[in-house]
């Protein structure tokens, strides 16, 4: 498949001198969308939405236009953009906040508009210093300007944004956790029933929660219509989308590519893309969406970057990190240091993620240090059955949240795909890697 | 609480197992489960507190849009056609997975630990979970145990994070001080820096937790479960009536545990009650009869100490007739015993100079004459109206309930007080009012205020007013012990003409409620009736009747200190502690001529006593007690009493036969045949009716219109005599004038005070406060002392120095003291108070 010549969208203004300030956003285009969307009813953006088919950046990829057509009826509503992005290898949010926060800002005022919300929060990542510096100037430009606040660009819509710093969890980035940390609780993810924020959010009040990247699309779909977006991909996979590429390739980045109509070997290999795998090695294995994504070996690097052929496949898109593995790579270690961070960041609310996380921690810890035991594999696949019963994809899980099931991915992969590697470790009491 | 389906009468068919079950909608799976007789195992559900889904035990299959899906049983609510399934390999894999998860890092150290052979998580794995464990690693570990209170340890590496205690502590007891900290699988349970778990609920989280991980200090490692005996009782340190289980080893008791009670505590104590029963094992309870002889108090023989007591009780009477004896107190007996002393006083030996009260109280005619609520009325009601002392300090389990009912059901609480309370923040309206002037806020109340009334504006008064509705219930007691109690009265007479009220009393002694319904008062028959309504009832059943209404305990008090009273009965009352008039109460022991203390301690007034009978405490005799409700509950007995004490009712009984007059019962159940048969308002309350376990959790009397099944055996003829009823005469309260210089005197209890069994519980006593008083911040800035400091306070009485504190819950003008502070040195409200003023005034100078 070749690449596209799509343009970018979300990332078109990057690399434009300050691209962060108000008067590079304005020379660039900036607030249109928004002018744009002041004159439409807000049933039209929604249909504009919905018929882009945009579809959620954060990791779970549901309908953007769908998710606001089921906001409950009661009021007051609330907009919370999720910017807390913490999964690692996942840094698409990070460059968005820091170098073009007004689009940001401009996706939540049409969102706020469209669903007719009384206030708006973006949550920021507590760690990304530079972003919430960046963002905050960015919002207080905008108030000045007159796109945020009372009477935005001297229509009748008000709306007030405030800009909410985490305090450091990973599992904030989970929405339920998000709003109960931004209610000033602990971050622990709700249980559920009700499913969705759009029933009982923030304050117990119907809530769409959003993530960065998604909202940042709002501007230009408006501006150019939902069909013209929905114009670009194939299938459900509409749209241009980020992709942070790491691992071992020459070139790691974050990547606006056309959906669906890029293979996993094109971003790794093209040169305009990743350039193609360090020191000319081969690939061992990837993960496509980020930690929580089961791994795919280099039989599934043709697949398209397309939400459903990679769920088909019995992984995920999720939040679009691609992390490359090549054939240096210790798997055990790999998987371990997955497992590892999963358990650092384990709410501790529910039992088989709190204990789960860690036990298999400690299991993957001593396989790696040549202390495993040949039964261990098996051990290892029955503690994380019993936190995502069955194994299969998509995960079912016995905790309250997603983080659960997300544990297994590396070990499983691991395990399934290079048994042998974990047995010479075993066998050999050390790492054949060193 | 947990469950949302009062205004849903339906009910829904679910499939359970395959099998149709009725159950109610809305209600978790988990309990429409257990009540069809499938038991889920859960750790974190508790069935008083909102559901948190945190533990995963008892996930359970239920069938959803995309097939069968575990979900947790306790966050599942019950839907028409739902299918559940909690049998199958999934679930069974499920629970025994969440099992060994909690087990992976918890240590094991049963053998040392005091929740072993109660502890669910023991249970659960002895029964269900493998022989042997797979985790090889290092388990998580802790320091063990910490103090997260002077009550409470917590053992962290025992902890599994089932978020009860915490749930508890905020939920419940508004008492947030214990909080998740850290994440993962170093999360502990813990205080803020520097803030302890000060509840005075503490103790439940105790009781609550499922594992060994939170410690009752008085409790730790003295006894194991299997080695314990229990019986069921209900508290008496003070009216509410909580149902405890009590527990003993070898004849020593070990522990109080809550029962739930529906109508009363939901299964919840105050630290106090649970805590109390180690004044009962105190080496300092008087184990013989005391005589005096010379300036000591010696031992002797029952036979000594009785015929002592019934001389000088014969002489008295037969020298200066009945009104010469007097008995005070009577409020912490059982209602056997109350009613074996009444029968002596006022049956036998023709005196009513009677009074279970000490001052503190209020009148019983008003007590036992309005129309009166339960707890569960109250928290249903239209609006609760509290014009009582601090709640939280006095009666806590039912600040509880009121605290629940206004934040979770959202009844209005409309408060007049002199001073803030513990519930103060729950209150729609706070009205504060100047102390004596009660009345007048209570009129505003009732009928509208046109101008600022008492300190309270207007305005704040209507907006009360109109949030009473059309049944609410006034929680009627003593807002301060420095306001008389005529003023009390004359403001209930008020809030009696608001439509539809009812009333309950917050009068805290255990059994006050018994002790009046047994007659310990002034004008009053056993059965609420009163003197003279109940003479020829009575003239039947007892030998002999009062001439006329006689001394309530100030009066009592004045004429033996005016040396008119020669024998003198302390019923279980420290009259120089507990009355507020210290002066007066020290004088009368002084004055009165024959002293007999019937006490499990030596007191103030009981070391002035010329004969100290010991009494059985609680949990050595059984019998019934009468809550604030007019609930009676039965009293267990689970020891031998302590030395040669008896239960009161058999010294009255005793007494009475040296006396020549056989008071007619040889066992606690012929007293309460006896109370069954003659007391009008107890008739057809049987000993076999509360001894039914369908009335497990009491009756209240009087028995309503339709009585519960089974009936008595031996009721008395009609026509028995009308009950009491409130005249609605308020009582003429005249105020002194205002002066400019002068602050009014506020004085409470708290919860932890100089009470003797307070005192006598290690654990307990050393939580009691030393004196402070309490100020508005701008009466101290016109000293020039903003920030506190020493202060002399002075009134006609007494004069001293004490630490003084701004408090913004104490309204300009008033000065508050507590009642019952420790270490008073003379420094406390009873040196200030007189019991013939309406209040008190004090200055307050610089030292």
């Amino acid at each position: 498949m070749p690449l596209t010549d799509a343009a970018p969208i979300v990332t078109r203004r990057i690399g434009n001198a300050r691209s962060w300030t108000l008067s590079s956003y304005l020379d660039h285009g900036g607030y249109q969308g928004l002018r744009k969307a002041l004159t439409m009813a807000p049933a039209d953006i929604t249909a504009e939405v919905l018929t882009s088919n945009l579809l959620g950046r954060g990791g779970a990829g549901f309908e953007a236009g769908k998710k606001w057509s089921m906001l409950a009826k009661p009021r007051p509503a609330y907009v919370v953009i999720n910017g807390d992005e913490s999964e690692p290898a996942t840094f698409k949010d990070h460059m968005l906040l820091e170098n073009d926060p007004h689009q940001i800002i401009e996706g939540t005022v049409i969102c706020a508009l469209a669903v007719g919300a009384a206030q708006a929060f973006i949550f920021v990542r507590g760690e990304f210093a530079l972003g919430i510096e960046r963002m905050t100037a960015a919002l207080n430009e905008a108030y000045a300007h007159g796109a945020v606040g009372r009477n935005i660009f001297g229509s009748d819509f008000s709306i007030d944004l405030v800009i909410h710093p985490g305090a450091g969890a990973y599992i904030c980035g989970e929405e339920t956790a998000l709003i109960e940390s931004l209610e000033g609780k602990r971050g622990f993810p709700r249980i559920k029933p009700p499913f969705f924020p759009a029933a009982i959010g923030l304050y117990g009040a119907p809530t769409i929660v959003n993530n960065v990247e998604t909202v940042s699309n709002l501007p230009w779909i408006v501006e150019n219509g939902g069909a013209a977006f929905a114009a670009l991909g194939i299938g459900r996979s509409t749209g241009t989308r980020i992709f942070s590429l790491s691992g071992h390739v020459n070139r790691p980045g974050n990547y606006e590519v056309e959906m669906s109509k890029v293979s996993f070997r094109d971003l790794i290999e093209d040169p305009r893309l990743g350039g193609g795998i360090r020191n000319g090695n081969k690939l061992k294995a990837f993960i496509p969406g980020g930690a929580s994504a089961p791994w795919f070996g280099p039989d599934q690097v043709d697949l398209a970057l397309d939400q459903d052929a990679v769920g088909k496949a019995g992984s995920m898109l999720g939040s679009g990190s691609i992390v490359v593995m090549d054939e240096t790579t210790c798997m055990v270690r790999a998987a371990w240091r997955i497992t590892r961070f999963f358990h650092r960041e384990s709410c501790g609310q529910c039992t088989p993620c709190r204990e789960g996380s860690g036990w298999l921690d400690k299991i993957m810890r001593r396989i790696e240090e040549g202390a495993g035991r040949e039964s261990d594999l098996d051990l290892l696949f029955d503690v994380c059955d019993n936190i995502a019963p069955g194994l299969s994809w998509p995960p079912r899980q016995t905790t309250i949240c997603v983080l659960g099931p997300s544990i297994p991915s590396s070990i499983t992969s691991g395990v399934r795909m290079f048994r042998d590697e974990f047995l010479t470790h075993v066998k050999e009491g050390a790492c054949p890697y060193g | 609480m947990a469950e949302q389906t009062e205004n849903k009468p339906d009910t829904v068919t679910i499939t359970l197992d395959g099998k149709r079950v009725t159950a109610k909608p809305g209600e978790m799976l988990i309990a429409a489960a257990e009540r069809a007789g499938v038991y889920i195992p859960r750790f974190c559900y508790h069935p008083r507190m909102r559901p948190v889904g945190m533990c995963r035990m008892c996930l359970v299959e239920v069938k959803g849009p995309r097939g069968f899906g575990l979900a947790p049983a306790c966050f599942i609510p019950t839907s028409e056609g739902q299918e559940v399934v909690t049998t199958s390999p999934t679930v069974k894999k499920a629970q025994d997975g969440v099992l060994e998860f909690l087990l992976v890092n918890h240590p094991l150290d049963c053998p040392v630990c005091d929740k072993g052979g109660e502890c669910p998580l023991q249970d659960q794995t002895v029964a269900f979970g493998p022989g042997e464990t797979r985790f090889v690693e290092e388990k998580r570990h802790w320091a063990k145990p910490i103090a997260l209170s002077d009550l409470v340890y917590l053992d962290r590496e025992r902890c599994i994070q089932c978020d009860r205690c915490t749930r508890f502590a905020d939920e419940v007891a508004g008492d947030p001080l214990i909080e998740f900290v850290g994440r993962g699988d170093s999360i502990e349970v813990n205080t803020f820096p520097d803030q302890p778990f000060s509840s005075y609920f503490s103790g439940n989280t105790v009781q609550l937790c499922p594992v060994g991980a939170l410690l009752a200090r008085p409790y730790r490692f003295k006894a194991r479960p299997w080695d314990l005996e229990q019986v069921e009782s209900t508290c008496t340190m003070c009216s509410v009536g909580c149902r405890i289980a009590v527990q003993s080893s070898s004849n020593e008791l070990t522990r109080y545990l809550g029962v739930d009670s529906e109508p009363v505590n939901h299964g919840w104590l105050c630290d106090q009650g649970r805590f109390s029963y180690q004044y009962v094992n105190s080496d300092e309870r008087i184990s013989s009869p005391l005589v005096r002889k010379g300036d000591e108090l010696v031992e002797c023989s029952w036979g000594e100490a009785l015929a002592a007591t019934a001389k000088a009780l014969e002489s008295a009477k037969a020298v200066h007739g009945p009104g010469a004896v007097a008995v005070l107190g009577g409020a912490r007996l059982a209602n056997e015993d109350a009613y074996a002393w009444a029968k002596l006083a006022k049956g036998v030996l023709g005196t009513d100079n009677v009074d279970a009260q000490l001052g503190d109280g209020l009148p019983a005619e008003l007590v036992l004459g309005l129309p009166r609520a339960t707890i569960d009325e109250a928290c249903a009601a239209s609006a609760i109206v509290l014009l009582a002392p601090d709640i939280k300090e006095e009666l806590p389990v039912l600040y509880l309930r009121l605290r629940e009912a206004a934040v979770d059901k959202g009844v209005p609480l409309v408060e007049l007080t002199p001073q803030s309370t513990g519930l103060s923040r729950y209150a729609k309206a706070s009205l504060s009012y100047r102390p004596g002037e009660a009345a007048l806020l209570a009129k505003a109340l009732v009928d509208g205020a046109t101008g600022d009334v008492a300190g309270s504006k207007a305005a704040a008064v209507n907006g009360a007013r109109a949030l009473l509705g059309d049944n609410p219930v006034v929680v009627l007691g003593r807002p301060s012990v420095a306001e008389s109690a005529a003023s009390i009265t004359a403001a209930a007479a008020a809030l009696a003409g608001l439509p539809g009220v009812r009333f309950l009393p917050a009068l805290r002694r255990a059994n006050v409620m018994g002790a009046l319904d047994m007659g310990l008062a002034p004008g009053i028959l056993p059965g609420r009736v009163s003197l003279d309504a109940g003479r020829d009832w009575f003239s039947s059943v007892w030998t002999t009747l009062p001439t006329g209404a006689g001394l309530d305990a100030a009066g009592i008090l004045s004429a033996a200190a005016e040396g008119r009273i020669q024998a003198l009965v302390l019923l279980g009352a420290d009259p120089a502690a507990d009355f507020p008039d210290r002066q007066l109460a020290r004088q009368a022991l002084a004055g009165a001529g024959f002293v007999v203390a019937v006490d499990a301690f030596l007191t103030e007034s009981s070391r002035q006593a010329d004969v100290v009978l010991p009494a059985a405490a609680f949990a050595e005799r059984h019998g019934t007690t009468t809550n604030i409700e007019g609930r009676i509950t039965s009293l267990g007995q689970k020891i031998v009493p302590n030395g040669v004490s008896w239960p009161d009712w058999m010294i009255a009984v005793e007494l009475a036969a040296r006396l020549g007059t056989e008071l007619g019962f040889e066992t606690v159940e012929q007293v309460w045949d006896e109370v069954e048969r003659v007391a009008p308002s107890h008739a057809g309350i049987t000993c076999a009716l509360l001894a039914d376990r369908r009335f497990r959790d009491g009756v209240t009397a009087p028995l309503g219109a339709a009585p519960p099944a089974i009936t008595g055996t031996g009721s008395a003829p009609a026509p028995r005599p009308a009950l009491l009823a409130f005249s609605g005469e308020a009582p003429a309260v005249s105020l002194p004038p205002l002066d400019a210089y002068s602050l009014r005197l506020v004085s409470r209890r708290t919860l932890y005070g100089n009470g003797t069994l307070v005192q006598h519980a290690p654990g307990l006593a050393a939580l009691a406060k030393s004196p402070c008083a309490r100020a508005n911040p701008s009466d101290l800035d016109r000293l020039g002392m903003g920030k506190g400091g020493q202060v002399r306070v002075r009134s006609n009485r007494a004069n001293f120095l004490i630490d003084a504190e701004p408090d913004p819950g104490v309204p300009r003008g008033s000065l508050s003291l507590a009642f019952n502070s420790v270490d008073l040195e003379g420094s406390d409200a009873g040196a200030l108070i007189d019991a013939d003023a309406v209040v008190t005034d004090v200055r307050v100078e610089t030292p």
